[in-house]
């Protein structure tokens, strides 16, 4: 469109008040749990948390407990809730303090205006986190936006003891995984877990074959709108991908991730590209079973200097009422104490801060934390890295389709850059 | 006796604009407003935050060219209606017939039948997933097979409709039994007499007379067919061959994606097939009682 006429916002606002103030209203219930404290001199902060599930809640009770310069109040929403409802909750009565992801994801409020700038809370932080935790905590505008507080890396899981008993060796290039995947067929083990009922998991496996073949910079590029999805470097992606495709899980649009999980620990399938949340799924005793390695180079170009490790954190709602015990409370999220809690208590999780204390973390969380020291960028995963409604309306029935038609992938680019070029305008 | 002109009092004043005003108003909040606000909305690019920008007809050219979901959307719309219509209303009727006979056990039927209607649709739909899923469903174990039902989208909407199916056979069956008992058997008995078979005497002299309910099921049918939502948002969201038409109003407007303005255009569409078939319905009524 070339003309674009301006209308007034004041009549359809009135209007969409009806329709969609409901979400909003929903967004603000929650369950209150005041979390009485001594009380400082900084007054009430309040935290919007979407920590629903039993680990993540009460960890950030107890992190909250710990923080004494003010009162707190935690109202909890349901986390997919809490998501959805994002952009209404921030313009409407938000808490002080909310929890959210870095990158992009941050990016897109704090344009919008949506969220204070914590400039100064991070020359206080700053010595505590690599840079690659500043980048992903930085607007456009170059002012930090958010404090990371956990995050958990992507790879390649395997049971120890199922490669051992097969002698089956980590594989370093492309080539070798396809070997490997030949030979586990040969053994009636089908290769790679895959599930993408839920639409998100097959995120995860365009993101590293993308960054392998292309780099970090040219995905980053991608995320944001910047390259063209008819590229042959896109189109390169999805034909290695088809590649594998016979290694995968069959039958992968019906199951849910938790079953693909599943099957890894009952050693069905030999592999999995996941989250380290993969070990949630896996009985405690057979957790120290549990390995991973980085998805293998393919260009040497990049080699593996790339990983997908999403980043959870907290911000500040612009419309805080207490803004000087927000800051407060995010210092107190930034320490090295606080992140170890959560550590202690959510084995899927890893501390942000490069200060943490990582001689309490199990065998897997040392290896994570090594995997990604290791790598030289730190994406956040396809959702976090572009405009969300890309990611839900565009990217998730894109890759479902190419999931069950993996030969169509000329015409899926095409529809993409399409759905792009709407969205992105 | 002059014929007075009647002249309402102030208290009838009051009643009429108390009663009427405030139907008016709940009226036009509810459901005018909304709907104008939704059609104004979807010549626009909101995303709920930031200036409202119009951009014409920009997104229904977007959605019926660009989005491939839409058009599976609209297909599987009218494959539900169509298979609620044809097959499992039809079938309804049939089993209707059948316990109308007085069967041994028909009050056993009867309930059994009957009992998936008190269900919610996205208890039915977790109930499919225990039914039909690849690896631990009750379909594939019995039978040995090793079909993705849920996750191949050519087969997946044939299923789930199955599941829909057989909750909405019970409600019909339900609702022509009650028509079927208030038939005057003299009726059947008189075409007896004149010689028809059971066949002529159902399809030329009851059924007919069951017209009334045949409206009320049509429109049920048609209701259940536009509003499904919850079966196929607690099978996989929506997603990968389930699309409906109100599944993607609520990806868009709902999710964290927020394309307001874009969900308003499907929402458009979806109020147009409803008041397509609003419209034909009550002129057919009004038809009747003139």
């Amino acid at each position: 469109m070339d003309q674009r006429l301006p209308i007034s916002r004041r009549h359809l606002l009135l209007g969409a008040a009806a329709t969609f103030g409901v979400p909003a209203v929903l967004a603000g219930c929650g369950s209150d749990s005041p979390a009485p404290g001594p009380g400082g001199n900084l007054g009430t902060v309040t935290i919007g948390s979407n920590a629903s599930d039993e680990i993540p809640k009460k960890t950030l009770d107890t992190v909250v407990k710990g923080f004494t310069q003010a009162t707190t109040r935690i109202n909890t929403v349901d986390h997919n809730t809490f998501q959805e409802n994002i952009n209404r909750y921030l313009r409407g009565t938000p808490e002080d303090v909310f929890t959210w992801f870095a990158g992009y994801r941050m990016q897109f409020f704090a344009e919008q205006g949506l969220a204070v700038d914590i400039s100064d809370v991070w020359q206080e932080i700053g010595a505590d986190y690599t840079q690659a935790f500043k980048d992903q905590s930085t607007g456009v505008d170059g002012k930090q936006y958010f404090v990371p507080f956990s995050y958990y890396p992507w790879a390649v899981f395997y049971r120890k003891s199922l490669w051992e008993e097969n002698g089956y060796e980590v594989p370093a290039t492309l080539d070798e995984l396809t070997a490997l995947a030949r030979r586990m067929q040969g053994d009636d083990i089908i290769p790679i877990a895959f599930a993408d009922k839920d639409g998100w998991p097959a995120m995860g496996t365009f993101d590293i074959i993308n960054m392998r073949m292309n780099g970090y910079d040219f995905h980053v590029s991608l995320m944001q709108g910047k390259q063209s999805w008819t590229d042959p470097k896109v189109r390169q992606v999805f034909d290695t991908w088809r590649g594998l495709m016979e290694f995968h899980q069959p039958a992968a649009l019906g199951r849910t991730w938790q079953e693909a999980a599943q099957s890894l620990a009952q050693k069905q399938t030999g592999m999995y590209v996941l989250g380290m949340f993969v070990a949630q799924q896996f009985p405690e005793a057979d957790r120290d079973d549990l390995d991973f390695f980085t998805f293998p180079e393919i260009n040497p170009a990049y080699g593996t200097d790339s990983i997908d490790a999403p980043i959870d954190g907290y911000m500040i709602s612009a419309k805080a009422r207490n803004v000087e015990g927000a800051k407060a409370l995010l210092k107190h999220f930034a320490q090295a104490s606080s992140q170890n809690i959560a550590t202690e208590l959510d084995p899927g999780t890893l501390a942000a801060s490069s200060k943490a204390d990582t001689s309490g973390y199990s065998a897997l969380q040392k290896r994570g934390a090594e995997l990604v020291s290791k790598a030289t960028h730190i994406a956040q995963f396809l959702d976090r890295d572009t405009r969300p409604d890309f990611a839900s309306t565009v990217m998730i029935p894109s890759l479902q389709s190419f999931v069950s038609e993996p030969d169509e992938i000329d015409s899926l680019l095409a529809s993409i850059e399409q759905q792009k070029a709407n969205i992105f305008r | 006796m002059a014929a007075k002109t009647r002249r309402y009092s102030a208290r009838d004043m009051a009643v009429l604009v108390i009663g009427l005003g405030v139907a008016i108003v709940v009226n036009v909040g509810v459901i005018w407003g909304p709907a104008l606000a939704s059609i104004g909305l979807s010549g626009t690019d909101w995303s709920g935050i930031g200036p409202i920008e119009w951009v014409g007809g920009q997104n229904y050219h977007d959605l019926a060219a660009e989005y491939p979901p839409f058009w599976s959307a609209v297909r599987n719309n009218v494959l539900w209606l169509g298979f609620l219509a044809l097959v499992a209303t039809p079938f309804g009727l049939f089993c209707a017939v059948l316990l109308d006979r007085r069967l041994r056990l028909s009050r056993f039927y009867q309930s059994a039948l009957y009992m998936p209607v008190v269900l919610s649709l996205a208890v039915v739909g977790f109930i499919a997933q225990l039914v039909y899923s690849s690896d631990y469903g009750v379909l594939n174990s019995v039978t040995g097979l090793s079909v993705d039902w849920l996750g191949d989208s050519s087969v997946n909407i044939w299923v789930v409709m199955v599941a829909a199916a057989w909750r909405h056979v019970g409600y019909v069956m339900v609702i022509y039994l009650a028509g079927l008992k208030a038939v005057d058997p003299a009726l059947k008995e008189a075409a007896a007499i004149d010689g028809a078979s059971e066949r002529q005497a159902f399809f030329r002299v009851v059924f007919p007379t069951l017209r009334p309910v045949n409206v009320i099921v049509l429109v049920i049918t048609v209701i259940e067919a536009l509003r499904a939502f919850d079966i196929v948002y607690a099978i996989n969201r929506g997603r990968n061959g389930l699309e409906l038409l109100s599944v993607l109003v609520t990806e868009n407007i709902v999710g964290e994606a927020s394309r307001i303005g874009f969900g308003s255009a499907i929402a458009v569409i979806l109020l147009a097939i409803s008041v397509g078939f609003i419209a034909t319905y009550l002129s057919q009524m009004f038809r009747e009682e003139r």
